[in-house]
């Protein structure tokens, strides 16, 4: 599998490759500042852009106030790019390291066609981390089972590198990733880094292959029967579009994994991200507060109504 | 606490004049382009005395009321909502620097008219409704420092309702006509003498109250005032059963009857305004033609505009019937999961400014006849099955 390093920028060696230094105890002073006012976006520098695929960009930011953000797998942001607006991105770096902070950000309206034109040196607002992580020490002692499809593989990055970091704690380790075609595969570098040094089993499939592609074709969704993990003591994490993870959920617990433990990263519409502008809202959660990440048992009735 | 006091009429003036003199901007309800508003207010003669207002399903005007009578409508047209929580906010300005940006926050003491501000004629439900804003925008994980900043420092006047509208039902939500804890000052505006009950449920009412010439209150002027809630309690123009909403509306997701509403719903966004407690906000950023500056805007937003819960992709509600569930079941059963109470305070302003007239009590009791109706035919159907096999 070759990675899609289409324009790379000097600094950057893919993804994989910003540098990973060990946290430090400044998230804590950042922590009590953000807490002052969560409103307000702090500027971030881009030191470096990676464009992971045709339309998906990978942005390394530096604060320009050089207090590190401190964030638990699968947190997110809200990004805002100066002039235009702000959406909600999920942070797709290392939760261990207090080097840049890394966003992958898919082009598909103004505010992500302006953050994914972001150029090194452009200045970008941050606020957050907000949301709930992915909990991936829950899995420890047992099988995890990471599903993504699409995009959902950037939010699902930082807990697939906790368990590369934490391997042994784990048992087997299976990553299945469906994408629209081959040239949209993220993060094809780590992918075969997890595979061949983390004994993580990756499999991937694409719903369209052109002739040369000799991998699965497929729903994502298929390849849960017969992914090899131990059901009654797997945790399983979940992203991608929301028709996907009910697909996957439902095979998941049909397969004998606790509804409790598969879970969902959530989207919907954010403005503020600390529960105040309601946006958010399914029934009775705020998706920013009470999620992005899930529990199916939550989240299954709600998934069950249409347009809730 | 001293007790409850008598004010002669002419004392509303000497109560705009201490609350002014303390610093106050006073906002009161007058008469303004055929609607009973909050606006400010120096002088007594402005409040809209002898005029009343008519309302119904879609349809509001001003009539003739009691004569002399200060108080005599139900409620103000927009609730003192847009007083605490304005429908445009700035939260910051930022400027293009040689290092990238910088973000300088804005605050409400920042404004040209940071006065503090004091309301008069707040009725029980909005007294009520500023209770479920402070739950929701004060008492949570994130605390939001511009309403907390308005709301500290404001001075509430209430005055208990004596003439509920055609859409009211305050008396069956529990927060009228009588205004519960919440206010600075509560009057009841009493006749035959014309005179004003006063009582003081705050230290900052008691000193506001020390500064007003009074006389003590007597049995009668309590009896009174018991008679007239009373009064005001048996015309209320209509009543909302709400032991049962937590659990019947989620029940009810898929429902008939919300695409039956959206038959009439136009999406207007008006009965979210209009509410005195739905605080959904969007932000909007806007910068000038250089592109150097950029304000960021908190407006008020609505859970009926399809932008709202906009993804990449789509909407995530396309139907009008999803939103207005969205909206009837957040406000009446999943806000009392998220704050501990129900959102809905029976001002009634959302059936009454509602284009279509559509009434949310009638609604509610179409949706727990047809749930009850659900609920017996499939009782009947299991009875018919053990009776087979009996």
């Amino acid at each position: 599998m070759t990675a899609p390093m289409l324009d790379r920028t000097p600094g950057v060696a893919g993804v994989a490759g910003v540098a990973e230094a060990p946290a430090t105890a400044t998230g804590t002073a950042h922590a009590a500042a953000a807490a002052a006012d969560p409103m307000l976006p702090r500027p971030f520098r881009v030191t470096a852009r990676h464009l992971d695929t045709r339309d998906t960009v990978t942005l390394a930011l530096d604060p320009l106030d050089g207090v590190p953000l401190a964030f638990a797998a699968g947190q997110f942001t809200m990004l805002h790019a100066f002039g235009v607006g702000e959406v909600p991105i999920s942070i797709s770096g290392d939760p261990r390291s207090c080097g840049p902070l890394l966003h992958t950000i898919r082009d598909v309206g103004s505010v992500t066609h302006a953050l994914v034109g972001a150029t090194p040196g452009t200045a970008i607002g941050v606020r957050g981390p907000f949301g709930t992580g992915w909990e991936v020490g829950a899995g420890q002692g047992g099988d995890v089972v990471v599903i993504a499809g699409g995009i959902g593989l950037a939010p699902l990055r930082p807990a697939l590198l906790e368990l590369a970091h934490d391997r042994a704690a784990y048992g087997r380790v299976v990553l299945l990733y469906g994408a629209r075609s081959p040239e949209d595969i993220l993060f094809a570098g780590d992918l075969a880094r997890w595979a061949a040094h983390h004994r993580i089993t990756v499999e991937v499939t694409v719903d369209y292959g052109p002739p040369d592609w000799t991998g699965r074709v497929g729903l994502v969704t298929d390849l849960v029967p017969r992914a090899g993990f131990d059901p009654a003591h797997a945790l399983a994490l979940v992203c991608g579009p929301e028709v996907m993870m009910r697909a996957v959920a439902t095979a998941l617990v049909a397969r004998g994994v606790a509804p409790e433990r598969v879970r969902l990263s959530m989207e919907r519409n954010m403005k503020c991200g600390v529960g105040l502008c309601g946006h958010c809202q399914l029934r009775e959660l705020f998706l920013c507060l009470d999620g992005p990440v899930l529990g199916f048992d939550r989240l299954a009735p709600l998934m069950d109504v249409r347009e809730l | 606490m001293a007790g409850p006091a008598i004010l002669a009429p002419s004392g509303l003036q000497a109560l705009l004049d201490v609350l002014r003199a303390r610093g106050y901007r006073v906002l009161g309800p007058q008469v303004r382009d055929g609607a009973i508003v909050l606006a400010e207010l120096a002088d007594a003669a402005a409040l809209p005395v002898g005029v009343g207002d008519a309302q119904a399903p879609g349809r509001y005007r001003l009539r003739d009321g009691e004569p002399d009578r200060v108080f005599g409508f139900a409620t103000t047209a927009q609730s003192p909502k847009a007083v605490l929580f304005p429908p445009d906010e700035l939260l910051w300005r930022g400027r293009r620097t040689a290092d990238g940006f910088s973000i300088e926050p804005v605050a409400p003491a920042d404004e040209p008219d940071h006065r503090p501000v004091a309301v008069l004629g707040v009725r029980g439900c909005d007294v009520a409704a500023i209770g479920i804003h402070d739950r929701v925008l004060l008492g949570r994980a994130h605390v939001d420092a511009h309403y907390a900043a308005r709301r500290e420092e404001a001075f509430l006047v209430a005055v208990t309702c004596s003439a509920p509208g055609g859409t009211c039902f305050c008396a069956s939500v529990g927060t009228g006509p009588r205004p519960r804890a919440g206010s600075d000052l509560v009057l009841t505006e009493l006749t035959e003498p014309h005179r004003f009950l006063v009582e003081a449920t705050t230290a900052a009412g008691e000193a506001v109250l020390a500064e007003l010439p009074t006389a003590p209150a007597t049995a009668d002027d309590l009896a009174a005032a018991d008679a007239l809630v009373e009064a005001a309690t048996a015309q209320m123009g209509r009543s909302l059963r709400t032991d049962d909403l937590h659990e019947l509306l989620p029940a009810s997701a898929e429902s008939p009857r919300w695409a039956a509403i959206a038959e009439r719903c136009l999406a207007c966004t008006n009965c979210t305004a209009v509410c005195p407690t739905c605080f959904c906000t969007g932000v909007e950023d806007a910068s000038d033609l250089t592109g150097d500056l950029d304000e960021r805007h908190r407006v008020w937003d609505s859970c009926f505009s399809l932008p709202y819960s906009y993804i990449h992709g789509g909407a995530v509600r396309t139907w009008t019937a999803s939103r207005y569930r969205q909206w009837l079941t957040h406000k009446l059963a999943s806000w009392q999961d998220q704050f501990g109470t129900s959102g809905c305070v029976g001002c009634g302003r959302c059936i009454t400014w509602c284009p279509a007239g559509i009434d949310l009590t009638a609604e509610v009791a179409t949706i727990r006849e047809l749930a009850e109706a659900h609920d017996a035919v499939a009782a009947a159907s299991d009875g018919d099955v053990l009776g087979g096999h009996r």
